[in-house]
């Protein structure tokens, strides 16, 4: 192996010369936090252990901003006997039944994804489902959730393509179905799309892993791909800063770059590991590399680690000890076994092709001492890199504009009022970028693999067989509204974690956990920490309300490009359980003679809709109301309605209103639709509202009397609106208009197809 | 005793436990065969299931041809073993010369999914025997390298001698003559790329007439007279 010329810094040096001047400012470290490492250390430190602390320290990885707010989480997390592992860990763990568990998480990926779309899109998959194996678990299935600016814009031309092929090539290859997730469009994302990742996982309860270093003597093995150049300073220098305005910064070095191959082999090796019993603790490798494995899983372990960093498999000449550390390389696990067990875990590994490497011992030091050739580079407590990084009380101001905002309403916006008018708006409302058939992107995803997806999309939620001979199974849902949010973050949260609680309601799951992705501007910038703790206060105080726990996520901050951030985006995974799949309710009509009917009540709410943005640019006023008691009911009758097999069909009405969801079933199912609105309703108001807590449901003949009475029993309100027609021809609005199947399909249809040139 | 088909893993393979479960619902008992393992563990026919073997290093199914397992399988398929290729088992079928002609990237050069309307041509191969001919199926499709290309003269002996198998209704990635599968001149080995495995029932698939595929080959085992149509 060839050595480095250059004089290494040890611990020895920086002993010797504690007047060294070092780059901590460059490494996005402040004066304070490099004061606290050479109190920590008693010395300044070496190379190696000021690129570990700017890591590990970085706003990424030590959640410094967030940290006090997310607090929340925990404390006001109702109590359940579900909750096998849950913050803090890779991902939580959720138990289904005696024998079966789920983890599950969202995790975001954004600044990568606009600097090199297709690899920061791919890699952003990858990190989440190593997540999922590191907890012991199968990976079964991913999502998206992608944010672009608008549809018209250049980049948005460069952006898009890269970041879907990026998920599907990643999701494809390493054989996981994508079973969901949402795409929209808003020039607040123009320079800061957002792309959320999740991955959900099944396991046998009893092989839930640990990320403990211990027991003394174990060995440390590095599995998989062989460690780059790739990604160094991929979290403390991108994800935890803003991008200039002149757009000149060139930090693709920075992106990793992704191999599902070697993923796909990861997977099938730590599982085999793991049922053989060969594994003591196990990490994943993904943001701050081996830097933060090794002081995580050593910080976690009751002893120290010792580290000889030369054995790490390098694929680059000449890396120096701190770029090893720092490498953010795809594709690689930590492991902790036992030293009898080590050359089966190396022989396993081989049998599949994959790289396995002894690299260091678990001690009982209480330090984590990493050596180069024999020379110590790092010596420092590991829990001051892992747990005891630097906790900001940053600054929160309410912006000045909220007030201005509020009164702003889009309910005193002009209307369409004639027939045509209206007809025209449904229309140009199936047609516009949020609203539009998504199919150009979904079916670049493999949906189908592992032949278990029961529902993927376009339904509400995607649902998932766990157990062939039982049928239990899972729904998970994924869902933000930045311009809620926007208006307000506490009502904009909640309204984002209602809909994606109905959304699994509606298939006729149970929700039981919420997995959160917080995408917010600066938290330098006190207006947005202010949004900031508003919307985790919305989401902790939801959350207990609806008695689920958060059980995991990730914030990401500084989306922004100067001054200018995004719109607060808090995006929530729900995660929810089905006794037995065959049961689930399908997005559609039914069948002809069905009754076509409205669950949930329908007021004047158009301010932060898709209407008012699409027709007039326009966002003001105050968000729908939430009502989760009303959410509740809703969800205990759909998860009834569907053991009691009483509903046809149900979808979810959120952007665009009731005419967006009876477009999406009318072209999803092939049938008509005859629609009667109530007496005395405002057409255009009843269509594109956008009130929260509604369901579209379709009840089988002779069922409809039942499905009244389970309502009225629960307080719900429900308005028979029609019935299905095969031989109706789209949508029959009686006394109004109708638009006719290949009318509508033409307007839904192809639409991002042609804007991207396709 | 039902009839034992293996199911290869090469590095890379993704629908290895899915050709599985579709034998074990027609009926059959599947073997786990492996990509560095000559031994083809006395089965009655192999399947080789859809993925990304050795990462679609170099061409797809390239890599694989040269695997342990496809010597024998190579062999067993001359003797008149049954062997079926779906996705990527048919682009290691045409790398290993079992078949004719090549699979190259889509015409529109994306990764597409779409349920493919697939008309079955023949039903003389030991995978199709209980469809009628010129039934319709649908089978999700899936692939970024899947059009299906040949020599003008390799295409008409093709169609000559009744070896293309399945053709697409809506040809979804340019395949020549909307050649879906093809089959050898034994018609023992067959490949195409659409998935009969995630067509095994309408709970988890557009149909359930993927089926049809391993109840064919289980009837070519047991040498059945069966020849009724188990499609729509």
């Amino acid at each position: 192996m060839s050595h480095l010329n250059v004089a290494v810094d040890t611990v020895g040096v920086a002993d010797a010369t504690p007047d060294e001047k070092q780059p901590w400012a460059e490494l996005g470290l402040k004066d304070d936090e490099y004061q606290r490492i050479r109190e920590i250390l008693g010395r300044r430190p070496t190379q190696s252990e000021l690129a570990m602390y700017s890591i590990m320290w970085s706003e990424h990885c030590s959640y410094k901003s967030s940290k006090v707010h997310l607090r929340q989480f925990g404390e006001k997390n109702p109590k359940t006997p579900r909750l096998l592992a849950g913050i803090g860990e890779n991902a939580g763990v959720i138990a289904i039944d005696e024998n079966i568990a789920v983890t599950f998480k969202v995790e975001s990926h954004n600044h990568p994804s606009y600097v090199e779309p297709k690899q920061g899109a791919a890699t952003g998959v990858g990190g989440i489902i190593r997540d999922i194996i590191a907890m012991g678990a199968r990976p079964i299935a991913v999502m998206d959730s992608l944010r672009f600016g608008a549809i018209d814009h250049p980049d948005t031309a460069r952006v898009l393509p890269g970041v879907v092929d990026g998920v599907g090539h990643y999701g494809n290859c390493v054989g996981l179905p994508n079973i969901g997730g949402e795409t929209y469009f808003d020039p607040c994302y123009q320079g800061n799309p957002l792309v959320n990742a999740l991955s959900v996982g099944v396991m046998p309860r009893s092989r839930l892993q640990s990320m403990q270093a211990s027991g003394v003597g174990n060995t440390v093995i590095l599995l998989g791909a062989k460690t780059g150049r790739d990604g160094i300073g991929g979290v403390s220098v991108l994800a935890s800063a803003t991008f200039s305005e002149s757009g000149e910064d060139d930090a693709r070095p920075s992106v990793q770059v992704g191999d599902p191959f070697t993923e796909k082999l990861l997977i099938e090796v730590c599982l085999e590991l793991f049922d053989a019993g060969l594994v003591v603790g196990v990490q994943d490798l993904g943001g701050a590399g081996l830097t933060c494995a090794l002081s995580e899983t050593a910080a976690a372990g009751d002893g120290g680690m010792h580290v000889d960093l030369e054995l790490v498999p390098l694929r680059a000449k000449g890396m120096e000890p701190q770029d090893i550390l720092a490498s953010e390389s795809q594709e690689r696990m930590l492991l902790i076994v036992d030293p009898a067990k080590a050359e089966e875990v190396l022989a396993r590994s081989r049998r599949w092709g994959l790289l396995a490497t002894e690299i260091g011992t678990v001690t009982d030091t209480g330090r984590l001492v990493i050596d180069f050739h024999g020379q110590t580079v790092v010596d420092v407590p590991p829990k001051s890199l892992a747990d005891e990084g630097p906790v900001y009380h940053r600054p929160i101001a309410e912006p000045n504009d909220l007030g201005l905002i509020a009164v702003d309403r889009a309910e005193t916006l002009p209307r369409p009022t004639s027939d045509e008018e209206i007809r025209q708006t449904v229309l140009d409302m199936a047609a516009s970028p949020n609203l539009c058939d998504k199919t150009w992107i979904t079916e670049q995803y493999d949906s189908s693999v592992f032949g278990n997806t029961v529902l993927g999309t376009p339904h509400d939620a995607g649902v998932v067989r766990l157990d062939e001979q039982t049928g239990v199974g899972i729904a998970i849902s994924l869902d933000g509204n930045g311009r809620f949010a926007r208006l307000d973050p506490y009502v904009g949260a909640q309204l984002s974690l209602a809909e994606a609680y109905r959304n699994v309601a509606v298939t006729g799951a149970t929700p039981i956990a919420i997995s959160d992705c917080l995408n917010f501007g600066s938290p330098e910038d006190p207006h947005v920490m202010w949004q900031f703790e508003r919307a985790v206060t919305g989401i902790a105080d939801g959350c207990q309300k609806l008695g689920i726990p958060v059980t995991g996520g990730n914030v990401s901050f500084y989306n922004q490009t100067g001054r200018d951030a995004i719109h607060p985006t808090p995006v929530i995974g729900v995660l929810g359980v089905i006794g037995d799949v065959h049961r689930r309710i399908p997005l559609g009509l039914g069948k002809t003679g069905d009754t076509i009917a409205l669950i949930g009540e329908t007021r004047e709410e158009l301010s932060g809709s898709e209407w008012a943005s699409v027709k007039h640019g326009h966002l003001g006023g105050v968000p729908p109301i939430v009502d989760l008691d009303h959410e509740m009911k809703l969800a205990e009758l759909m998860s009834r309605l569907a053991e009691t097999e009483q509903l046809a069909a149900a979808h979810d009405l959120s952007e665009g209103g009731l005419a967006q969801t009876l477009v999406e079933a009318i072209c999803h199912s092939g049938l008509g639709a005859q629609i009667l609105l109530p007496e005395g309703a405002d057409p255009f108001t009843y269509l594109f509202s956008e009130s929260s807590g509604r369901v579209l449901v379709v009840i089988p003949r002779g069922q409809e009397l039942a499905v009244r009475t389970a309502c009225e029993q629960r307080g719900l309100p429900i308005t028979p609106l029609g019935v299905t027609d095969a031989n109706t021809d789209g949508l029959h609005l009686r006394d109004h208009f109708d638009i006719g199947r290949a009318e509508l399909e033409a307007s839904w249809k192809g639409r991002i197809g042609a804007q991207l040139g396709e | 005793m039902s009839a034992r088909v293996g199911v290869v893993t090469f590095p890379g393979s993704l629908d290895d436990r899915d050709a599985a479960r579709a034998v074990r619902l027609a009926g059959g008992e599947p073997v786990a065969l492996w990509h560095d393992d000559a031994a083809l563990a006395g089965v009655d026919a192999v399947f080789l299931p859809g993925g990304f073997s050795y990462g679609d290093a170099l061409r797809c199914g390239a890599i694989a041809r040269f695997s342990q397992v496809m010597d024998t399988v190579k062999a067993a398929a001359a003797q008149g073993m049954p062997v079926l290729g779906v996705c990527n088992g048919f682009q290691v079928l045409c790398e290993s010369h079992l078949l004719p002609g090549a699979l190259v990237r889509n015409a529109h050069l994306r990764y597409r999914n779409r349920p493919a309307r697939l008309r079955v041509e023949t039903s003389r191969t030991a995978w199709t025997r209980l469809y009628q001919p010129g039934a319709e199926v649908v089978f999700p499709a899936k692939h970024g390298e899947g059009r299906y290309v040949a020599d003008e003269a390799v295409l008409d002996e093709l169609e000559a001698q009744g070896r293309v198998v399945f053709r697409y209704l809506d040809n979804p990635n340019g395949s020549m003559r909307d050649i879906a599968g093809v089959t050898n001149e034994a018609g023992n080995v067959v490949g195409l790329m659409p998935h009969p495995e995630h067509a095994v029932d309408e709970l988890t698939g557009p149909s359930a007439d993927g089926l049809g595929i391993v109840a064919s080959v289980l009837a070519h085992l047991t040498g059945a007279a069966d020849t009724s149509g188990v499609s729509r």
